[in-house]
């Protein structure tokens, strides 16, 4: 595969490095003339100095035969346009841009990024899940369908203590996956109790997220 | 009207004024609090200080009423990125953008964005200029002044 990489910081080094160790081809694009000949000497020519956005550099970067192209600068701006640019005028198919603030991500999908990767968001979460003896604990966004899957750890005043699933009333678009109980993970069915100490594995709509965390871990 | 500017250089400055100066509501965007003295005396709209590139600052410069948007900072990145925001999230109905590099400029008039290529339109006027001053049967004087 040919992959350009936009952006050279500490991202785009590893990523570069990461994927030409695949055994892909990869272009890394960097602004910065003297990070350009300190990496050709560690990769080997791979590293071109000049502005991902601009189109003269992509085309010269081959971007018309690139099959993916990935845009990691620390500015998401710069993130968008080298995206845009490289599908709307080089028509790559699949072009990934990082996303320094979360708020842009659904801008940048709703633009016509492919992927975005949102680092703030992915460090909070796994921060999130870090801290110990919280109750509900949000553990992955899945893109497409505005879905998440939540963790909720049940104590014996939670409102769904002692109840089976038939029993109590979930959001419309939610679902509990499983159920953790001591070593065992159950698949839980209409009739399985919710105890104690369960730890509960849903999959919910995001908007429908708070109104879950109610019913399940607050009064 | 109501027109949000974001980017108080020269440009900037120069249109918030004439606008305020016709009568028109006007709000000014800028990171650096510094490039507001670049407006007229008389200016009379706002200025809020941060970057448009923001959904928030925007909606505080009252970008949901905006008749225009209008993206002249000097970063045509961010001009592209802003302007899309005022276009696809905000329907603002007239959105202008300062875009330098001719390649960019083409790819987002294409894609429906009202652009501003200073490069190609002050390269254009200067060739005339040549081309015209060439074609006149002999070398216009130098005056020197004083």
């Amino acid at each position: 595969m040919y992959i350009i990489v936009v952006g050279g910081g500490k991202v785009g080094y590893y990523l570069t490095k990461t994927l030409l160790n695949e055994g892909h081809e990869v272009l890394l694009i960097e602004r910065d003339r003297g990070k350009v000949e300190t990496y050709n000497e560690r990769f080997g020519s791979v590293v071109l100095a000049g502005d991902g956005a601009e189109a003269a550099v992509l085309a010269n970067a081959g971007a018309a035969r690139a099959d993916v192209v990935i845009a990691v600068t620390g500015e998401d701006e710069d993130n968008l346009v080298v995206c845009q640019v490289a599908k709307q005028k080089f028509h790559v198919g699949r072009t990934i841009a990082r996303v320094n603030n979360p708020k842009n991500e659904q801008l940048f999908r709703l633009l016509g990024i492919d992927v975005t990767v949102s680092q703030t968001n992915h460090i909070l979460n796994l921060i999130e899940q870090a801290i110990p003896k919280r109750a509900f604990i949000h553990l992955l966004s899945l893109r497409h369908a505005d879905l998440a899957i939540i963790e909720a750890t049940i104590t014996d005043d939670s409102p769904v203590a002692h109840r089976s699933i038939d029993d109590i009333e979930l959001p419309v678009d939610c679902v509990v996956a499983a159920i953790a109980r001591g070593p065992e993970v159950i698949v839980p069915r209409g009739a399985t109790i919710i105890e104690p100490n369960d730890e509960i594995i849903a999959i919910t709509k995001r908007e429908q997220e708070d109104e879950l965390r109610r019913l399940l871990v607050i009064d | 009207m109501k027109v949000v500017i974001m980017g108080c250089g020269r440009v900037g400055a120069r249109v918030a004024s004439l606008l305020d100066h016709n009568g028109h509501d006007v709000t000014v965007i800028d990171s650096d609090a510094a490039a507001f003295r670049r407006l007229s005396d008389e200016f009379d709209g706002d200025t809020i200080i941060g970057t448009a590139i923001d959904e928030d600052i925007l909606r505080l410069a009252g970008i949901e009423e905006a008749d225009a948007f209008i993206a002249v900072t000097n970063g045509d990145n961010r001009n592209i990125m802003a302007a899309q925001v005022a276009r696809m999230i905000f329907d603002v109905p007239q959105v202008i953008l300062r875009i330098y590099d001719p390649v960019r400029e083409d790819t987002y008039r294409r894609l429906g964005l009202t652009t501003v290529c200073p490069t190609t339109t002050i390269s254009a006027m200067i060739l005339d200029q040549v081309i015209s001053a060439a074609g006149e049967p002999t070398r216009p004087r130098v005056v020197k002044e004083g």
